[in-house]
């Protein structure tokens, strides 16, 4: 690990402020991914600010029947929730599927939706990575690339982003808010939050520098069944080959409405408007179901060595919507 | 070079030899005077990064301690404190062999850095129990044969120990049915909850009996 120094934060916006000026600042809360990196030197950051010890650890009721989750929130604590595992039975499982008893007992809310990707290459500082060294190449195109994205990938990053939480967030049609280094809060709903690669992989969320998450506030619950379900090596503790979050409101052989998002296929939790749309009003059955997976996977593309998620991820779908419409 | 020999109470003494500069520095595992005996530490500061004087409270009694910034719990505990029963498998929180208690709850203790734990209350394998009185889940352990090698067997006692703080809690996990539901700690239940504990002897199915056995005893 390179050195760095230590601080301690004394408010959010005095955490913000102090992160202002420093590219090469991080701020540690969970440090389950961080520190992971920092000993492998993926990450070298200079100044460490922790911020554990800032008042964003509620988990509280909004008024319009929502819930607003802070930032600090470990991952355990939010998926035993009493009113995570009633209303937003989708991301209890979404984070109950994660990594282990240990990690989410760390692992904090805004640290989650921070962390970056697994991808081989991106760990391996041998190698080639756009994202952690800007125009060295991607070794993972043209490699081995069996974890890497199928959709909204670019000629520099094929990476996935790792987050099962945020998945079920996005579904949900959560938001997140932040404080930037002025002391201005706004919030950032969770399909503008991460972004693709493009030809800057390294930058992954639309946060401004020095901008930090305080919250994540969910609308109130959705009608409907809600499932998560994830496909992986491994029956406890691997990440997601593909995942899916489903919340899918149906009666009388008929669909009202659904909200699908998928994990572990492109460098951002994906959401597809589109395949939403063929499942809104349509009779409940494979047509609707296969109708729904090819709106959702038309622009997918394989590497070689996950090519397989394509029909994976096809699959997988078509099963969850049989399962959420199951009388 | 790792030499050991036992004293006249039982405890272990443990020779550890001091990287970089071969000086040799006397650890006294598990004593109750390992607070007169503080070890040396292993790394010094880096020269430009001012170290961190950080007070940890573990097993009950407070270690003063300055640090370099990065070191992480797990390292604090056994170069710094000189309580060797955390292990170091893997460093990257994947194999479980750093668990300790921080709080009451479970996590690796190589995945934090232990200047942001002052004042926080870390409990060791030495403090869940020592020969003659036993913890539970250590006379469990013993009792089904919980092991070959022993290496991953402190983090394996120290997370079922959270694990069933956790269930008692009523915490779900992934493959619990019904997330409203009271916990019941199948067998499938007590696999999931411990995947974060790799025994590479694979004595899983003693492991799942002796968490078993203490499981059905606390209900």
């Amino acid at each position: 690990m390179r050195a760095f120094t230590y601080e301690r934060a004394a408010s959010p916006a005095a955490a913000a402020a102090s992160a202002r000026d420093a590219a090469s600042t991080a701020f540690i809360a969970g440090g389950t991914n961080l520190l992971d990196l920092m000993k492998l030197q993926v990450m070298t950051p200079s100044r460490v600010i922790d911020i554990t010890r800032l008042p964003l650890k509620a988990v509280e009721d909004t008024k319009e029947g929502g819930l607003r989750i802070g930032a600090l929130v470990p991952n355990s604590d939010l998926a035993a929730h009493p009113r995570v595992r009633k209303d937003y039975g989708v991301l209890s499982r979404a984070l109950l599927s994660a990594a282990t008893g240990q990690i989410r007992n760390k692992a904090t809310t805004g640290g989650n939706l921070l962390q970056r990707t697994r991808c081989y290459y991106f760990y391996d500082a041998a190698k080639p990575c756009n994202k952690r060294e800007p125009g060295s190449g991607c070794a993972a195109i043209g490699g081995f690339n069996r974890i890497h994205a199928i959709l909204g990938a670019s000629d520099h990053c094929i990476a996935t982003h790792p987050s099962d939480m945020a998945v079920a967030m996005l579904a949900l049609d959560g938001a997140v808010e932040t404080i930037d280094p002025e002391g201005r809060t706004r919030s950032i709903p969770l399909d503008r939050f991460h972004r693709l690669p493009g030809n800057t992989p390294r930058v992954e969320t639309n946060l401004r520098p020095g901008e930090l998450i305080t919250a994540v506030v969910l609308p109130p619950p959705p009608p409907g069944v809600q499932i998560y379900r994830k496909v992986r090596d491994r029956a406890s503790y691997a990440f997601a080959l593909v995942s899916v979050a489903a919340i899918v409101d149906a009666a009388g052989g008929r669909i009202r409405s659904a909200r699908l998002a998928f994990g572990g296929l492109a460098h951002r939790p994906w959401r597809v408007p589109e395949a939403e749309a063929k499942l809104a009003g349509a009779t409940i059955g494979d047509a609707a179901f296969t109708a729904a997976a090819d709106a959702a996977f038309a622009g997918a593309r394989g590497y070689g060595s996950n090519d397989f998620k394509i029909p994976l991820a096809h699959r997988t779908l078509r099963a969850v919507l049989t399962e959420a419409t199951r009388a | 070079m790792d030499g050991s020999d036992h004293i006249g109470t039982g405890l272990r003494r443990r020779k550890v030899l001091e990287a970089g500069s071969a000086a040799l520095a006397l650890n006294i595992v598990g004593s109750e005077t390992a607070d007169a005996q503080q070890p040396k530490p292993r790394t010094r500061p880096d020269a430009d990064i001012a170290p961190f004087a950080v007070t940890l409270r573990i097993n009950g009694q407070d270690h003063p301690l300055t640090l370099d910034p990065r070191t992480t719990l797990l390292d604090a505990l056994r170069e710094h404190v000189g309580l060797t029963g955390s292990k170091k498998g893997c460093d990257h929180g994947q194999c479980g062999a750093c668990t300790i208690l921080l709080n009451g709850r479970r996590i690796n203790a190589c995945l934090s850095l232990a200047v942001m734990h002052d004042g926080d209350e870390i409990t060791t394998i030495e403090g869940l129990g020592q020969p003659g009185r036993l913890h539970a889940l250590q006379a469990a352990f013993v009792h089904r044969d919980g092991y070959q090698c022993g290496y991953c067997t402190p983090g394996q006692i120290c997370s079922a120990t959270g694990m069933l703080a956790e269930a008692k809690a009523g915490a779900p996990s992934v493959v619990t049915a019904d997330l409203t539901a009271p916990t019941e700690l199948t067998d499938a239940e007590i696999r999931e909850r411990m995947s974060g504990n790799i025994c590479r002897c694979s004595a899983y199915p003693n492991i799942l009996a002796a968490i078993r056995d203490v499981a059905g005893a606390a209900t």
